[in-house]
């Protein structure tokens, strides 16, 4: 950079007591260029972001405005109607249970890939299949989509039917409607595999950080290495794996070619997760915006919107998790 | 994540690349079913009723996808009789072809229905002096496929077919079905019925001739969107298609090429005609052959007769409209738009659309077509 320029031309004095970025007692051209740029950089990225959200609201609210349904309890989707009627019930039934499906299949899962990586697996062993599972991460979900169609829906469809048979009585496994399955509890699968390698990852290298200290000591008052496990890698990394299922509950949320792919939606709410139908907001925004109008985008907006105001909700809640355990971190190690 | 540790690594990750951008790039491909047939060999003799009066520059056109097949072959031919003339046609879907003709930024829209009053309204704001027109240019059958190994031949009515796709009919060896097929033996196996995700307008055109024949069995409005409770659905003529061809007990509509080109059996529709009617592009011609203008001054849009019971006529069928002002073209494109659609609605224009799965406009219709092009101002 530029800014390096006049720093280095400066006759050697003894330097002033470093203060901090905001001090402008320093004086120096450069410091005042890096921080000039930096501020800048920032207050830039702030406008860029406030503009996008104001008119992304603005065209959300021209919609909702003109929306005869009501917004949050409309089991429909119909901008182009007459009179347009629309809203999001639906999508936010079929995202959160979703995505919540694919939570409790992956992180038990992905934990449990990351304990045997980082404390079971032999080094010869344990080298590979982390880079197979890092490897799952930089597949296209658009693959994830097409595998999902062509591979997992057959053969789910028998996973479907066990299911149906024995716990059926549970409700929530009955199936009541005939069909494929490309159902929300399918896509919850395929979601499960698709979020694995950002949590398995993680949490390896969280389990990685345990203090050597800590399980030297459980294994010297002769503890098993389950009771090593136990006691000082899983509360140790408790916080990171939190933050790694985020970052998997985030992508999940999110998703958006592999779930129009499997899915087949409808706009109905069952609680029979094995009956095809449902949506999602991503899938409902992929599937729509072809065809449709001007008003109809911005229907598609505002409900970008409100998974937009999920995510936050999400991760808000993740930080508060995460900032009550601030000392296990990996951070304070 | 720590991918770049090693080279075996990076050796793999790009093998991976490798192998999903070939699954990338073979996915694209799956819309173009026309069948390999548009082969160079027509560009030449095609050539020879192409007049290209005044044509230059370059014409953009956006709009229906159940048209792209027709227009791909008719810009293929044109741009290679009138050289330094550039067509450019955009499959998106009827909504944004309107879209983008209401606000002037291409020559002609395609749409599978004729302009709404408000939208033909909104196009008088661009046709100065003038409004949206619809000339009718392509027809086509929708095809009802179906999946029931055993049973080659398949007959059904308008009202079954409703009672099908709404969930009132649920196993293969109903009743109502066994009454048409007397013949085939049915299996007990439930019906899995297709339809499309997203908003079509192959959809709202099966919509149409539901409503039309089948009122009693059919209550909904003919809209884009999927009207009737239940079913499963699929994104996409392509996915719709898949569907059927992967599932036993399944059915789905879509176009004629589709079917024919995945090889899935079609449903033989009873009009009441002496013989149920097969899905082909001789018989839908014969249906659209009944249909009337209903537009007033040089509107085209047609009406038409879902109802009818003339000999070999299938029904089901969609028509596609390029839109076009009738006076306030845009002067640039004018003598481009005039000589792409007299081609299109030429005879060899229309020829063509026969060997690909569609209809032809009938004579008389067509007749009015190319006067109106040719008055274009």
């Amino acid at each position: 950079m530029a800014s390096t320029t006049p720093t280095d031309s400066l006759p050697p004095t003894p330097a002033p007591p470093v203060t901090g970025l905001n001090s402008k007692s320093t004086g120096r051209a450069g410091d005042k260029v890096f921080l000039a740029l930096s501020r800048g950089s920032g207050i830039l990225l702030l406008v860029i972001m406030a503009s996008i959200a104001a008119f992304l609201t603005y065209r959300a609210t021209l919609a909702i405005s003109e929306n005869e349904g009501n917004f949050l309890t409309t089991f429909d989707w119909n901008p182009a109607g007459d009179p347009p009627v629309f809203g999001i019930a639906v999508l936010l039934f079929g995202t959160v249970v979703s995505s919540i499906i694919a939570m409790v299949i992956a992180v038990p899962v992905a934990v449990g890939i990351a304990l045997f990586i980082s404390h079971y697996a032999p080094r010869r062993l344990a080298t590979p299949i982390a880079y197979v599972v890092d490897l799952l991460a930089a597949v296209p979900s658009i693959i994830y989509g097409i595998w999902g169609a062509l591979f997992l829906v057959p053969y789910l469809e028998g996973l479907n039917l066990w299911l149906d048979d024995f716990f059926g009585w549970t409700y929530v496994f009955e199936k009541t409607e005939v069909g494929v399955a490309r159902s929300l509890f399918t896509v919850g699968v395929l979601l499960a595999i698709m979020i694995l390698p950002i949590v398995t990852s993680v949490s390896r290298e969280v389990f990685l950080q345990v203090p050597r200290m800590n399980e030297e000591a459980a294994l010297a008052l002769g503890a098993t290495r389950w009771e090593v496990i136990r006691m000082s890698v899983l509360p140790f990394g408790r916080s990171g794996v939190i933050s790694a299922s985020m970052l998997g509950l985030g992508r999940a949320l999110g998703e958006t070619m592999a779930v129009a792919t499997v899915l087949s939606p409808s706009f109905l709410i069952s609680l029979h997760l094995l009956n095809p139908g449902g949506g999602t907001f991503a899938q409902n925004i992929a599937a729509k915006f072809d065809e449709a109008n001007e008003f109809g985008r911005d229907a598609l907006i505002a409900s970008g919107l409100v998974l937009f105001v999920l995510t936050l909700l999400v991760n808000g809640a993740a930080r508060l998790i995460i900032a009550r355990r601030k000392e296990y971190s990996g951070a304070n190690a | 994540m720590k991918l770049q540790r090693k080279n075996g690594l990076r050796a793999a990750a790009l093998g991976a690349l490798v192998v999903s951008g070939t699954l990338v790039l073979s996915a694209c491909g799956s819309d173009d079913n026309s069948g390999g047939t548009s082969g160079s060999g027509e560009t030449t003799s095609a050539a020879s009723d192409i007049k290209c009066d005044g044509a230059t520059g370059k014409l953009l056109a956006s709009g229906s996808s159940a048209q792209k097949n027709a227009m791909d072959l008719w810009v293929k031919n044109y741009m290679a009789a009138c050289t330094g003339v550039e067509v450019n046609y955009k499959s998106s879907s009827s909504g944004e072809g309107i879209v983008a003709f209401n606000q002037g930024t291409v020559g002609f829209a395609g749409s599978d229905s004729a302009l709404k009053p408000d939208e033909v309204e909104e196009s008088k704001k661009i046709c100065k002096g003038g409004q949206g027109i619809n000339l009718p240019m392509v027809g086509g059958p929708i095809a009802i496929g179906y999946n029931v190994p055993g049973v080659d031949k398949l007959n059904l009515d308008a009202a079954t077919i409703a009672k099908i796709f709404n969930g009132k009919i649920k196993n293969w060896n109903d009743p109502a079905i066994a009454e048409l097929n007397k013949d085939a033996e049915l299996p007990d196996k439930a019906i899995q019925a297709f339809h499309r995700s997203e908003d079509s307008g192959t959809t709202q055109n099966l919509g149409k001739y539901l409503g039309a024949t089948a009122k009693a069995d059919w209550p909904y409005e003919a809209e884009k969107k999927w009207p009737a409770p239940g079913g499963q659905a699929a994104s996409g003529s392509s996915g719709v298609a898949a569907q059927v061809k992967q599932n036993e007990g399944a059915i789905g509509y879509f176009e004629l090429s589709y079917a024919t080109s995945q090889s899935i059996p079609t449903v033989s529709i009873a009009t009441g005609a002496a013989a149920p009617v097969d899905a082909t592009s001789e018989n839908a011609s014969k249906a659209i052959a009944a249909a009337k203008v209903k537009g007033t001054g040089k509107d085209l849009a047609l009406e038409l007769d879902y109802a009818t019971k003339a000999e070999g006529a299938y029904p089901m069928v969609l028509v596609t409209y390029e839109v076009v002002c009738d006076t306030g073209n845009k002067p640039e494109t004018l003598d481009t738009v005039k000589s792409f659609l007299t081609y299109a609605a030429g005879d060899e224009g229309q020829k063509v659309l026969s060997d690909h799965g569609y209809a032809p406009i009938p004579a008389e219709i067509n007749a009015k077509v190319r006067e109106t092009v040719a008055g274009l101002k």
